[in-house]
């Protein structure tokens, strides 16, 4: 049953193209069993946040690579408070910022912003898979 | 005998075309006044005398009728996010020829119930959650409907895991209760044409016998779906065509009333453009939008306030002392025809901004967006740069000495380039006022209908 998968909503945020992570993400994501709604590129806060609430998904997955991360995370959690979708999995991923900034920096950064977990450059689709099913008790 | 007579019961005028299908002619058009509060035969009569003066005594073979007497099709639409199953439920509802009465999103309370209530829909839409998705809104939603103290029918388009049940729930107070596809059933996946049918089903069930349309019966076949729908269903067929009758493509259809401007598309709309992204709920093939607020007569002075004085003064190249003055008199007499010159002006500026602002609604719109490499475009809604037809039906249009004036606000201008507005249009007009009939007629004969719109809509 399709329908019985938990649902996770996966995009890359803001002014940002890039699409290949995204791709990847998508397929690893639902090879793991999950139906994944793949919002794309250039994806405006409020859309993950109506996406979540319309499908009823336990996570939202934020993606962003132009180093303009910050900017366009922020505020999220809060939005998704204000939509009533205060306990869903808020996920973010990529180069979140510009330059060698130290990762730990950028991690106690994005947790105090309200995201669940925050991964570096480089880390594979498989852990982000292990997370989620943790996180959700799958 | 060969001959077709088609009705379109309007809200003001009863309008019939009688066609010769076997010679693909329109034998005469007439029109009486629409008397839907006492004997809707009445009108018709009286256009049937006119129309017999005009082609002497004839019988018909079949006789097909649309309507939007009485208000047209009332419905309120209701979703659970309102950019995703709230606006595909009004899409739904726009595309089977309904009056939109209100939009409601997520968990209805109480004062939104007797809102509803007041605005007497003929039929609400019920949808919210894309299939396996949000389950309680839809239910609750249902459950607040069960108060409203009214039997309305309720057409069903939602969550399919919980359809059941909210259609038992609904049934505790409503008779007519409606399930059908959801309208939504992945996100961003739009799937209207089911409601479209489940509308036009309920329609012919219930409502056109409570709108007194079944008096014509004895007479009338079928009085078949609300004329806005007779519309976009000749518009579909005039651009696709059929498979062995060639259309014209993507087309525009404008019809501009006393009260409303409809704007009716068929096309695609993808990016013609480069390097861009498409945002947003997909649209529509056959797509219609009303605008409440753009009209000549009724809605003269909400056209003033929404277009502005100067920009119908600049159409009209006359002060905007002028068009005040001219908006204040149709407003208060909606019986009025322009006198003088500038009046005349004042009227073609109007339809004008009427033309230009219902279609800048019903376009898509491109938005910039700066990155690292350079500009990006995103579209939302359709692009219609490349529409190469548009349609001017509706009696303002139909009765004006220079209709293309009017159609050419639908064009795409410097000062709004991210309006995707047709760039270079041909402009027709249905002269015969034929549309609403053909879009009946091509329910059994489209292969007739698409030839007789390309011969009697023509270009001007």
């Amino acid at each position: 049953m399709e329908n019985s998968k938990v649902k996770v909503v996966l995009g890359v945020i803001g002014a940002d193209c890039h699409a290949v992570g995204n791709k990847i993400l998508n397929y690893a994501l639902t090879a793991a069993g999950f139906e994944v709604i793949n919002l794309g590129v250039l994806v405006p806060q409020e859309e993950f946040v109506n996406a979540a609430i319309e499908t009823d998904a336990k996570a939202i997955l934020v993606a962003s690579l132009y180093g303009h991360g910050e900017i366009d995370c922020r505020g999220l959690k809060e939005r998704c408070r204000e939509a009533g979708l205060g306990d869903i999995l808020l996920y973010v991923g990529g180069n979140l910022v510009v330059g060698k900034t130290d990762f730990t920096e950028v991690h106690n950064k994005f947790i105090e912003m309200g995201y669940d977990r925050v991964y570096e450059p480089g880390i594979l689709p498989d852990q982000v898979v292990i997370d989620l099913k943790n996180d959700l008790g799958l | 005998m060969n001959n077709i007579l088609l009705i379109d019961f309007g809200s003001t005028y009863t309008k019939i075309t009688a066609v010769d299908i076997e010679k693909e002619v329109v034998l005469g058009t007439a029109r009486g006044i629409t008397t839907v509060e006492t004997d809707i035969m009445d009108g018709l009569n009286q256009a049937m005398e006119a129309l017999f003066l005009k082609t002497g005594k004839l019988e018909f073979k079949k006789v097909l009728g649309c309507s939007s007497a009485a208000g047209g099709l009332k419905m309120v639409a209701i979703g659970l996010v309102p950019e995703l199953t709230a606006e595909a439920a009004k899409r739904a509802a726009l595309g089977a020829g309904a009056k939109i009465m209100g939009v409601y999103g997520n968990e209805l309370n109480e004062y939104e119930i007797q809102e509803i209530a007041q605005l007497q829909p003929e039929i609400i839409l019920l949808a919210g959650g894309t299939d396996g998705g949000n389950k309680e809104v839809i239910l609750h939603n249902a459950r607040m409907l069960t108060t409203i103290g009214k039997d309305i029918p309720v057409i069903v388009a939602g969550n399919k895991s919980v359809a059941p049940q909210v259609i038992r729930i609904l049934l505790e107070s409503m008779t007519e209760v409606v399930h059908t596809e959801n309208v939504m059933p992945k996100l961003n996946e739009l799937n209207i044409e089911p409601a479209r049918e489940a509308i036009r089903g309920v329609f012919l069930k219930r409502i056109v016998q409570a709108k007194g349309l079944n008096k014509a019966n004895q007479f009338v076949d079928d009085v078949v779906m609300p004329t806005p729908a007779a519309v976009l269903k000749a518009a579909e067929l005039l651009g696709k065509g059929t498979d062995y009758e060639t259309g014209l493509g993507d087309l525009m259809v404008v019809d501009i009333g006393g009260a409303t401007t409809d704007v009716y598309s068929i096309a695609k709309g993808d990016p013609t453009k480069s390097n861009v992204a498409l945002r947003g709920l997909p649209e529509p093939f056959a797509k219609r939008t009303v605008e409440g607020d753009l009209g000549m007569r009724y809605s003269a002075t909400a056209l003033f306030k929404a277009a502005g004085a100067k920009m119908i003064a600049d159409y009209a190249r006359v002060s905007t002392q002028d068009v005040e003055a001219y908006v204040k008199k149709v407003e208060e007499n909606i019986e009025y025809l322009p006198q003088n010159d500038v009046e005349r002006k004042v009227e073609i500026a109007m339809g004008r901004a009427c033309t230009s602002l219902a279609v800048e609604r019903h376009v898509g719109q491109l938005e910039t967006i700066f990155t690292l490499l350079g500009s990006a475009f995103v579209q939302k809604g359709k692009d219609l740069s490349a529409v190469k037809n548009v349609v001017g039906t509706g009696g303002v249009i139909v009765h004006h000495e220079q209709p293309k004036e009017i159609l050419k606000g639908a064009t795409y201008s410097e000062s709004t380039p991210e309006m995707l507005k047709p760039e270079c249009p041909d402009y027709l007009i249905d002269e015969d006022y034929i549309m609403a009939s053909m879009g009946l007629l091509g329910e059994a004969y489209p292969d007739v209908a698409v030839r007789m719109m390309k011969k009697y809509i023509v270009r001007r």
